[in-house]
């Protein structure tokens, strides 16, 4: 029999083995990582501007290639932070976390936005980076607007764990490519977001159907999550668009 | 004088080949203990998921049987199964970053069911029943014998998924144009998970029917 005393021996001697063993791995590990994390986030940027299939390796070239500027601004709609040098993934811009931003945003703070601009065989293009919830937990994305502010060019989403087969569709072609050419203000100038809305667009008058795709069939938290995510990032880039335009 | 030398196993003597082969067929963990069926239905609806799933595992089954088998006149018996859970968390933990750092878009397709590995019925059950009673070598072939049958069932029905699903091959697509035009259409419900469960339990059939050894006495 082993006494209480060798099992409280035994038990933090492993404890702290094993502490030391997983704080080394993550420390080793983290900077290959976190350029993983980079380039996965620039492939979708890209990807919504239509540079689709970017590989890893060429990612970050391509991105500098293209991006012309980093843009971060305030929630009067100020540009607080313009980066057009080479190394745009140690921008300001690029480091500035959604989640966080939002989160400030709910609890009436201040907060600032990114904003990536694509130059795009002479048109320029404006990127938003996207973040909100789904049904199990996060979704994101990114958003490609024309130089009106107001047409979409394209969109990605991604997500944590939405359902196989019914949520995880919104990062599907499918419904992706249901976006290009929807329009985020009405011909009043009033902001209306894109909804992501159950019953068919079809249905829907001339004019609401600029702003509204089809949700998808089982994955109606997810649908109406992709539609808040929409709703609450972009207006908070109204006013920055109101001064442009 | 001593004389009597014991005679030395040899490394992969016939009892050890058994070991290491077993688990691939007549006592295949999936389709034979019917364990770790979770990940099973998860992880297979592309082969390349499947196959770094099942290289995970097997590194975690081999690698945790020969820790545990090194450790196992030390454990004391009252905790020993949280010993045997901190070694197999550590090693997933490890596993999990080592995607993340090498293979991020394999690592970002099977997300939470890396972690997962840990709550594999498949590994505890080793570890219980054969590296605590067991030598260090022993112990490493029963872990990669048993990685290897749940290896081989997970790519098989993600092959089968992939090709009926998205009409690939690890990636590439293999149905041609010409048969889409024609109207062919990918099976929608091959992506589901309980396609995965159909398809394992036609494995299971098909293995039974082949295998006197199997057939269940009522």
């Amino acid at each position: 029999m082993y006494s209480n005393a060798y099992i409280f021996r035994y038990a933090s001697i492993m404890v702290i083995l094993v502490a030391a063993i997983l704080s080394s791995a993550a420390m080793l590990l983290k900077p290959m990582q976190q350029r993983n994390e980079a380039v996965d986030k620039m492939q979708s940027i890209l990807a919504a501007a239509g540079i689709p299939d970017v590989s890893a390796g060429d990612a970050i070239k391509l991105f500098n290639q293209n991006v012309t500027n980093m843009i971060v601004i305030d929630n009067k709609g100020n540009i607080i932070d313009d980066f057009t040098a080479e190394g745009k993934q140690d921008s300001k811009a690029f480091k500035i976390n959604p989640k966080d931003e939002l989160y400030k945003k709910s609890q009436g703070k201040d907060f600032e936005l990114a904003m990536y601009v694509i130059n795009l065989n002479g048109e320029k293009i404006y990127i938003i980076p996207l973040r909100g919830v789904g049904l199990w937990g996060p979704v994101w994305g990114n958003i490609a607007l024309k130089d009106d502010f107001n047409t979409v060019v394209g969109v990605t989403f991604g997500h944590k764990s939405e359902t196989p087969g019914l949520g995880a569709e919104i990062e599907t072609p499918i419904f992706e490519d249901q976006f290009p050419g929807k329009t985020l203000f009405d011909e009043t100038g009033k902001f209306k977001s894109v909804r992501v809305m159950k019953g068919g667009v079809a249905n829907l008058s001339a004019a609401d159907q600029f702003h509204a795709v089809d949700a998808i069939t089982g994955g109606t938290i997810t649908s109406n999550g992709v539609s808040d995510m929409l709703q609450n990032v972009l207006e908070s880039y109204v006013p920055y668009f109101k001064k442009q335009v | 004088m001593n004389t009597v030398k014991r005679e030395k196993e040899p490394l992969f003597s016939p009892k050890n080949r058994k070991l290491l082969l077993s688990p691939i067929n007549l006592n295949n963990p999936i389709t034979v203990q019917v364990l770790g069926i979770c990940s099973a239905l998860a992880v297979t609806a592309k082969m390349k998921p499947a196959f770094v799933m099942s290289v995970s595992v097997i590194v975690v089954t081999a690698l945790a049987n020969l820790i545990i088998s090194l450790l196992r006149n030390g454990i004391p018996p009252r905790i020993r199964i949280i010993v045997q859970l901190v070694v197999i968390a550590t090693l997933v933990i490890v596993v999990d970053q080592v995607l993340k750092a090498y293979v991020y878009d394999v690592s970002k397709q099977l997300s939470v069911f890396v972690g997962l590995i840990i709550t594999n019925c498949i590994i505890m059950g080793r570890l219980e029943a054969f590296a605590m009673s067991s030598k260090p070598w022993p112990s490493l072939l029963d872990g990669i014998g048993n990685g290897i049958g749940y290896g081989i069932i997970l790519v098989v029905v993600g092959f089968v998924r992939e090709l009926f699903g998205s009409g690939s091959v690890w990636g590439y697509p293999v149905v041609p144009a010409g048969f889409f035009e024609m109207g062919y259409r990918n099976n929608g419900f091959m992506i589901l998970p309980p396609m995965a469960l159909i398809i394992i339990g036609i494995i299971i059939w098909i293995q039974r029917s082949r295998n006197k050894e199997l057939y269940q006495e009522n």
